[in-house]
């Protein structure tokens, strides 16, 4: 029956989700002198000591990597702002607080370039460790209520890494328990259970129809 | 910030980071950005005849280093979305030449690629294989002669569920008459 789900996996790569992320933008205070620059992704500058500007977030970790700038965490990954999400995240059964969408790789990438420009770290980093299992754990529960009537699910506020890891199981549930409970509606070549058409045996199996 | 991100929802990198997505997300194959890739390659060679001189002219590596990585970027978009469609092609290539539609969504290049690959493999399997079976399942479209239809062809799976990301709250609404959903 494995066989009979999405054979894609993951659509996209972990990787691939953080080079998304990289686009999202970033405060940066720089320490030097630079003059615009003018690049595909967008125009940014011009750089000026102690004077804040905002750039993609793989820039800031380039010129922070050469000591160019600091980086200003953004205002959700306070202590405060989190410890407030993570009540909000528990108190609520079903429902998602609603986080940047890419937060797992934005926090993921600032703590491994820019330890020392995030006050109380460790406690930042305790704070979205625990709200990243609370959530998945309610993405586990709310799976758990998919039956073969369910025409659609809607999940608010799913954040990018979530829907990546979830997306080829949910989609194959889905699509299982679609076809185990409506074989008359499945048209004749999915029947067939797989990808791949396997004429030979057409003849041998028949779809078992519910009793 | 609204306004930014309606702003840059138009600039050709977010157009390509857009195909590149969905083509990375659908199983068949999607509609070829004829003029998005045209610009994006006369982009990319701007900006590398720009890194060469700027590395001539002795300006700031660091400048030339920034530059570079933006154009690492794109590189990978770009080279990334011509990848994933070459990849449906080779799975596919038999449907999508029957299909007309489809056919008309593949560039020039991707066709011919198509045409020289759906070649290779015939001969292959007339070689290996098939000129050794019987003669009613000497087909490589048809798994006998008795077959309706050209059974040993592979389909994308087109009706799979999809997940889709909507960018504003839309409100409760209807889809066909029993709607369900956790959230």
């Amino acid at each position: 029956m494995a066989g009979n789900s999405d054979p894609h996996g993951s659509a996209f790569s972990a990787a691939e989700m953080e080079f998304l992320a990289e686009d999202e933008l970033v405060e940066i205070v720089p320490n030097m002198r630079m003059d615009p620059i003018n690049l595909i992704c967008g125009d940014f500058g011009p750089f000026r000591p102690q004077i804040a500007t905002q750039v993609p977030l793989w820039l800031a970790v380039a010129l922070k990597k050469r000591g160019k700038c600091t980086i200003r965490p953004p205002e959700w990954m306070s202590v405060d702002k989190l410890t407030q999400l993570l009540e909000a995240e528990r108190d609520t059964e079903r429902v998602f607080q609603p986080l940047p969408f890419h937060y797992v790789e934005i926090s993921r990438l600032l703590f491994d370039h820019a330890r020392d420009d995030i006050p109380d770290i460790y406690m930042v980093k305790s704070l979205i460790e625990d709200i990243k299992d609370v959530r998945f754990h309610k993405i586990g529960t709310g799976l758990e209520t998919i039956s073969g009537r369910t025409n659609a699910v809607k999940l608010s506020n799913l954040s990018a890494m979530e829907v990546n890891i979830v997306r080829p199981f949910l989609a194959g549930a889905l699509q299982t328990f679609y076809k185990l409970h409506n074989p008359e509606m499945v048209p004749e070549s999915e029947r067939r259970g797989s990808r791949r058409p396997q004429g030979a045996d057409r003849g041998a199996r028949r779809t078992l129809k519910p009793r | 910030m609204d306004d930014y991100e309606s702003l840059i929802a138009t600039t050709d990198a977010e157009l390509l980071k857009r195909a590149w997505r969905n083509e990375k997300a659908a199983p068949e194959i999607l509609q070829f950005e004829t003029e998005l890739v045209q610009r994006s390659r006369e982009q990319i060679q701007l900006v590398e005849e720009t890194v060469e001189e700027f590395t001539r002219n002795g300006i700031d590596p660091l400048t030339v280093s920034l530059y570079q990585m933006d154009l690492d970027r794109i590189l990978f978009l770009l080279r990334s979305y011509l990848r994933t469609r070459l990849q449906k092609i080779e799975k596919y290539m038999f449907h999508i030449q029957k299909a007309t539609e489809l056919w008309n969504r593949l560039s020039k290049q991707e066709q011919n690629f198509a045409k020289r690959s759906i070649e290779d493999i015939e001969q292959h399997f007339e070689q290996s294989v098939l000129s050794k079976l019987p003669d009613r399942y000497k087909s490589h479209l048809k798994q006998s002669v008795t077959s309706e239809e050209d059974d040993m062809v592979p389909e994308p799976l087109l009706d799979t569920y999809v997940i889709c990301r909507s960018k504003r709250f839309l409100g409760a609404f209807q889809l066909d008459e029993r709607q369900l959903f956790y959230s």
